[in-house]
């Protein structure tokens, strides 16, 4: 346990010492909130049912989050840590590597709810962002996605034969999934045709999720992106159990 | 084969029994077609430094990842401090260190963090701010592991394989890649290691680290051990000739091989004179040195050429380029 912390405490530091993934968890999320709220403030619109931009955006903005901790973060951290030895290294000793990849997921979860926080703090402040939902029902929704997009980066980190190759497809498949999931750019502004394609995006089931709880709806309307989310989670652990290399 | 270590610990002189820590027996590890390792048996003592040395591709760091439990062998049976390394795996890295030939700390991540990080894998409680200053890394106490030279991480990485306060550790090909100063200030630590009373047992594939720091070496060849003994007694069982060599100004005197023994050659190559033979009686010097004072030669730069560990390696394991 004390291994456990310690290790916690040393990949947090590790985190902050990085400064590109701290900025694209921290800082780029705020830096769209102050672009797109500048630009359209956030007066009630009828495109989103009476709410406005930057009350349907910090949802979105949050899925966007999850989608690059899990997917960056973990995938290339993981996949880094086995090509250079760092694992190997910790097989020498009576602590599995295991606690590095637990370790990595708490300072990740924790990092990406540092990220909601700031931006919900910033959306209120500075435009009176409106939340109409459950607290703990959007926390339950936010755990299942953020765990359900670790599952993914896991997957990703276990058949990457390197981190630039991680690095690389972890990209290739996070930037589409930003702007064709509604995470950077609302969903009801999207056309048919992106709507037929990001039914196989996981990312869209997180943005539906999230919006949805976050104006008070119920789980039971939602149950469909719940289902989906907790079916990769399960997929994603087992298919790692399988693939993951220590070395 | 017992090698008796004698440590002087506190004023008190220790001599160890010959106590065996590591017991292989007829090890085998094949990957798809290649035998990585070929059914070798060896022991290692308590307190020897115990070197596996052998060309690139050998099966030495094999070797050592299954004596260390970190690999699976095909077959044969493995005890090391009484335990099975596959079944008692924890318990063994408890109290052993290990310093693996390709293994990296984060970047970012600094000494000191490293090993606080790390000591606190293992019950036993080490003061790692002693072993900071023992092995020459206070001034980088806060510098990454990414800033670091290649003596320093190693150095780095043999303070991370004593926090455990091992009985027994292993070390593969540590000091590659590395300056002569680095080297030198590398081999003072491990022998200081052992003389705390730690057991080593050290890949390499310097000849002269292993002649210099080793107690015994096994040499290791397609899998197979060729050869084990003390480096000393390996280079006088290959019975390889010495040579004497000397500069003069003048020519040779005719009678000069006269006084030489009847096995020695004499090899003229420009002022330099180089007398090939062995110390079968008396040791050949004397008798060169003797014969140039008896007929008033005047010589320069006299030294003698003793086949070393390299000589019989070379002998064992043949001159042909390998990868």
């Amino acid at each position: 346990m004390k291994s456990l912390l310690k290790m916690t405490w040393m990949e947090t530091k590790l985190f902050f010492r990085e400064p590109i993934g701290a900025f694209f968890t921290l800082g780029f999320p705020l830096m769209l909130l102050f672009i797109f709220g500048g630009i359209f403030g956030n007066e009630p619109s009828e495109y989103f049912k009476g709410y406005g931009s930057v009350d349907v955006s910090i949802p979105a903005y949050t899925a966007m989050i999850i989608a690059t901790t899990g997917l960056t973060g973990l995938a290339i951290t993981m996949s880094a840590y086995r090509e250079v030895g760092v694992l190997r290294r910790l097989q020498t000793t009576p602590v599995h590597p295991l606690y590095v990849l637990f370790a990595q997921v708490i300072v990740l979860f924790a990092m990406t709810t540092l990220g909601m926080i700031l931006l919900i703090v910033a959306a209120r402040l500075i435009y009176q962002m409106r939340f109409d939902g459950n607290v703990l029902s959007v926390l339950g929704g936010f755990t299942l996605s953020s765990f359900s997009f670790f599952a993914i980066g896991l997957v990703l980190a276990g058949l990457m034969p390197t981190a630039r190759t991680a690095q690389v497809v972890s990209m290739a498949l996070l930037y589409p999934m930003l702007f064709l999931c509604g995470a950077g750019y609302p969903l009801e502004l999207l056309p048919e045709s992106i709507h037929r394609i990001n039914k196989f995006l996981p990312l869209t089931y997180v943005v539906k999720l999230l919006r949805g709880l976050w104006v008070g709806e119920s789980w039971a309307l939602h149950a469909g992106e719940a289902l989906v989310l907790a079916g990769i989670l399960v997929v994603g652990v087992l298919v790692s159990l399988k693939t993951f290399r220590w070395e | 084969m017992g090698v008796r270590v004698i440590i002087v610990e506190n004023g008190k002189t220790l001599v160890s029994k010959p106590n065996r820590v590591i017991a292989v027996v007829e090890l085998r590890k094949v990957y798809g077609e290649t035998i990585a390792v070929d059914g070798i048996s060896f022991d290692v003592e308590e307190f020897e430094i115990f070197g596996i040395v052998g060309p690139n591709g050998a099966g030495k760091t094999t070797t050592i990842e299954c004596v260390e439990g970190l690999r699976k062998p095909d077959s044969g049976r493995i005890n090391v401090l009484g335990l099975d390394p596959q079944h008692d795996g924890r318990q063994l890295r408890a109290q052993t260190g290990m310093q693996l030939q390709q293994s990296h700390l984060p970047d970012r991540m600094k000494v000191w963090e490293s090993l606080d990080l790390y000591s606190s894998f293992y019950p036993k409680k080490t003061d790692w701010e002693e072993l900071l200053s023992q092995l020459g890394l206070e001034e980088k106490r806060n510098s990454p592991f990414g800033k670091l030279s290649g003596g320093q991480k190693q150095r780095l990485f043999i303070a991370l394989a004593l926090l455990s306060q091992p009985k027994l550790i292993f070390l593969d090909e540590l000091t590659t890649g590395l300056d002569p100063q680095a080297r030198h200030a590398i081999w003072d630590l491990v022998r200081d290691v052992r003389a705390k009373g730690t057991t080593v047992v050290m890949t390499t594939h310097f000849m002269e680290e292993a002649e210099r720091l080793c107690d015994r070496v096994a040499i290791l060849d397609h899998g197979k051990i060729v050869a084990m003994d003390t480096p000393e007694a390996l280079i006088h069982d290959l019975g390889a000739e010495i040579q004497v060599v000397f500069n003069i100004d003048a020519a040779l005197p005719p009678d000069f091989a006269a006084a030489l023994p009847a096995d020695a050659r004499i090899e003229i190559q420009g002022g330099r004179v180089i007398i090939h033979g062995s110390d079968a009686d008396e040791p050949l010097v004397a008798i060169v040195v003797n014969q140039l004072a008896r007929q008033k030669i005047r010589f320069r730069d006299l030294r003698t050429e003793q086949p070393n560990l390299e000589d019989v390696f070379l002998k064992l394991t043949g001159r042909q380029l390998r990868e």
